[in-house]
């Protein structure tokens, strides 16, 4: 079955080859719709090969992994091999470092993004200065997430917390989300019409009073898409959590007043002092390894995420769609 | 009889402000915008010290050799002793950004123009949205799918009759000796290796670039194309010297991009390409690329050097993704102002 659509496949691609060929040389031999027939043939063939290897992927997801969903991995920490468990532990880790990483990053981002649309224009230098941090949240915006590990590894972890830890782990997404962030918050500040600028002004408040409860209120449809889009990025996010949160095989994290042993305890801290597991790095580990039950939950895992992913997305589309139209 | 509430008593001059508190706030507003955004260019600064500090120690004990040898040995008690050659993953990163580019290019403008020209009215916003909803699919689906799915399937469909091919000698033993070293390389029909590794990065590229040209090919003004075809030019002749010159720069910047994200990416990668250190033999050897050499071992490094090595290579793969992304923002934002 799979040979067989192994076999389409590579058909489809002498396919494309041959009409490409024809598409660039059939006007050579004065053929101009022959030419033109190529061309499309390509163009639709192209369009159904990405669409099909697309679809291929999100229907192995769903085979893979919707049997594995049941309510023991939503109850249970990862397991030893041979014992059965769930994805609890690395759920929770998840969300906790994505979610603090958010706030970090929509403080810094929100700011940030301000600065550029508000405050850069003032002068010459300011100006100047502006376009260097564009640049610079420019190419953020798409570097290696790889590398913003690797520099949290140096920073945080060997020089600030002394180990692994969730903390770093939410530190090193953060610096994933602030481009995003910053990106889209200037966006729309920049959309804000003058007039809303003016009004402030003539009310006499003070310029922070205008950006805070006028322009930020204004945008602020904008602003919480841009926050979803890099929630969407983060949460998927591999690379910079292999030796920034490392992992843990147990529920480390809990509220910041919680019941252990008896006792009521008291730590805001949320547990993320110590190495913390997500659901990308179990999927990783699981999927490398060698047993049947692990990469059973590293498909359960991947589904996870692309559901969560795709279902933010989709619901950023709903929120932005939706204003257009009134 | 109730008290009317009197107005409050003036004192002094009335001010002239309807909203007057907090305008002593004002400059510490100021500040804390512009500390956030020159955190921004700290961040990027920071990234690059604090390799190039990391990687100092593998850089000045290998100088050059670092670059030319494809020897990586954290072992001591090996002959030749601790020694790392960044040769073969800093080949491997460009080999399978590169090919992985050549082959997802064609088919997203492929793509890009289908949703433009060809597709019925009515498919073209559901397609649009699906390639952009599947251009944020996290990058380790793509890798898990690659190894479960496409690897089996790769070496069973096309690794397996190839090393089994060997060319006709009416091709003549230049070509022979061709695909025999450059392509064959040393193949184990396993479904990994730098082939394998780029179609995979292929596929997780082909949706960006597609949801991009996409939207840069609807930037054309209508007028320009329907004049194009008022004068009897083909959809072909239109889309080659209408539309792609009017985007060019920005295409270019796009696809740029796209190469950016090839480059540094981890996990579709680790996972198929076969993770061996040597020099890639061939287009079907096993390889490695800095990404996932640095996501194997960094964890597991042995000594100081091991570390340094991998931050090293981390800068090496710094110094190139920000040449790409440099330019191409500068061509992106060049466009943009014109």
């Amino acid at each position: 079955m799979a040979a067989i659509a192994g076999i389409g496949v590579l058909i489809l691609i002498a396919l494309l080859v041959l009409s490409a060929l024809v598409a660039l040389f059939g006007g050579a031999f004065g053929s101009r719709k022959l030419a033109n027939l190529g061309f499309i043939v390509f163009c639709v063939g192209g369009a159904t090969l990405a669409i099909a290897s697309l679809a291929a992927i999100l229907a192995s997801l769903l085979a893979n992994g919707l049997g594995g969903i049941n309510l023991a991995v939503f109850t249970q920490d990862t397991p030893a091999v041979g014992s059965s468990g769930g994805l609890r532990n690395a759920i929770i880790g998840s969300i906790a470092m994505c979610l603090m990483g958010m706030i970090i990053a929509v403080v810094v981002g929100i700011l940030a993004g301000t600065w550029l649309a508000e405050y850069s224009g003032r002068s010459r230098w300011t100006a100047a200065y502006g376009s260097v941090v564009r640049f610079v949240n420019d190419v953020l915006l798409s570097a290696p997430s790889i590398l913003v590990g690797l520099f949290i590894y140096e920073v945080v972890v060997l020089y600030v917390v002394h180990h692994f830890s969730g903390f770093a782990g939410a530190i090193s997404l953060a610096l994933l989300a602030v481009p995003v962030v910053t990106r889209t918050t200037e966006d729309v500040l920049r959309l804000q019409s003058k007039q809303l600028r003016e009004s402030g002004v003539a009310l006499g408040a003070p310029l922070w009073i205008t950006i805070k409860d006028i322009l930020w209120k204004a945008a602020s449809g904008g602003m919480i898409t841009g926050a979803l889009l890099a929630f969407a990025r983060i949460s998927g996010e591999t690379a910079p959590l292999l030796f920034t949160s490392l992992g843990n095989q147990l529920s480390t994290v809990h509220l910041p007043i919680y019941r252990e042993g008896g006792r009521w305890l008291f730590d805001p801290s949320l547990g993320l002092n110590q190495p913390t597991a997500s659901l990308p790095k179990v999927i990783f580990d699981y999927a490398l390894s060698a047993y049947d039950d692990w990469r059973r939950l590293a498909w359960v895992g991947a589904l996870l995420i692309a559901i969560a992913v795709l279902g933010i997305n989709i619901l950023v589309r709903v929120l932005s769609a939706e204003p257009k139209r009134s | 009889m109730t008290a009317v509430p009197a107005d409050p008593p003036a004192t002094g001059r009335p001010s002239r402000r309807a909203v007057s508190r907090g305008s002593t706030f004002d400059p510490i507003f100021g500040f804390l915008c512009g500390a956030a955004a020159t955190l921004l260019l700290a961040t990027l600064t920071g990234v690059m010290i604090s390799l190039a500090i990391g990687g100092w120690p593998a850089f000045a004990k290998f100088g050059l050799g670092f670059f030319t040898s494809t020897r990586w040995n954290p072992s001591a008690d090996i002959a030749g002793g601790e020694f790392y050659g960044g040769a073969g993953p800093i080949v491997g990163t460009l080999i399978t950004a590169l090919v992985a580019l050549v082959l997802s290019l064609p088919i997203a403008v492929g793509v890009a123009v289908f949703l433009t020209e060809f597709c019925p009215r009515t498919l073209r916003r559901p397609i649009g949205i699906a390639v952009e909803l599947l251009a944020g699919v996290p990058s380790i689906v793509y890798g898990m799918w690659g190894l479960f799915v496409f690897a089996p399937l790769f070496s069973q469909v096309v690794e397996t009759p190839l090393a089994y091919w060997t060319p006709p000698p009416f091709l003549g033993k230049g070509f022979a000796d061709f695909w025999n070293n450059a392509v064959i390389g040393d193949l184990v029909p396993n479904g990994s290796g730098i082939f394998a590794a780029s179609i995979i990065l292929a596929i997780m590229i082909l949706p960006f670039m597609a949801a991009t040209l996409r939207e840069l090919f609807l930037t054309v003004p209508p007028k320009v194309r329907e004049s194009a075809y008022g004068v009897g030019c083909t959809p072909l002749e239109v889309v080659m010297s209408v539309t792609i010159p009017y985007v060019r720069r920005s295409a270019i910047g796009a696809v740029m991009l796209g190469l950016g994200r090839a480059l540094g990416e981890t996990m579709a990668v680790t996972f198929v390409i076969g993770n061996a250190h040597n020099f890639p033999k061939g287009l079907f050897s096993g390889g490695s690329t800095i990404a996932s050499t640095i996501a194997n071992e960094f964890a597991e490094a042995t000594t100081p050097l091991h570390t340094s090595a991998l931050i090293a290579l981390g800068f090496v793969l710094f110094v190139i993704t920000f040449a790409v992304l440099a330019i191409a923002r500068t061509l992106l934002n060049a466009q943009r102002q014109a």
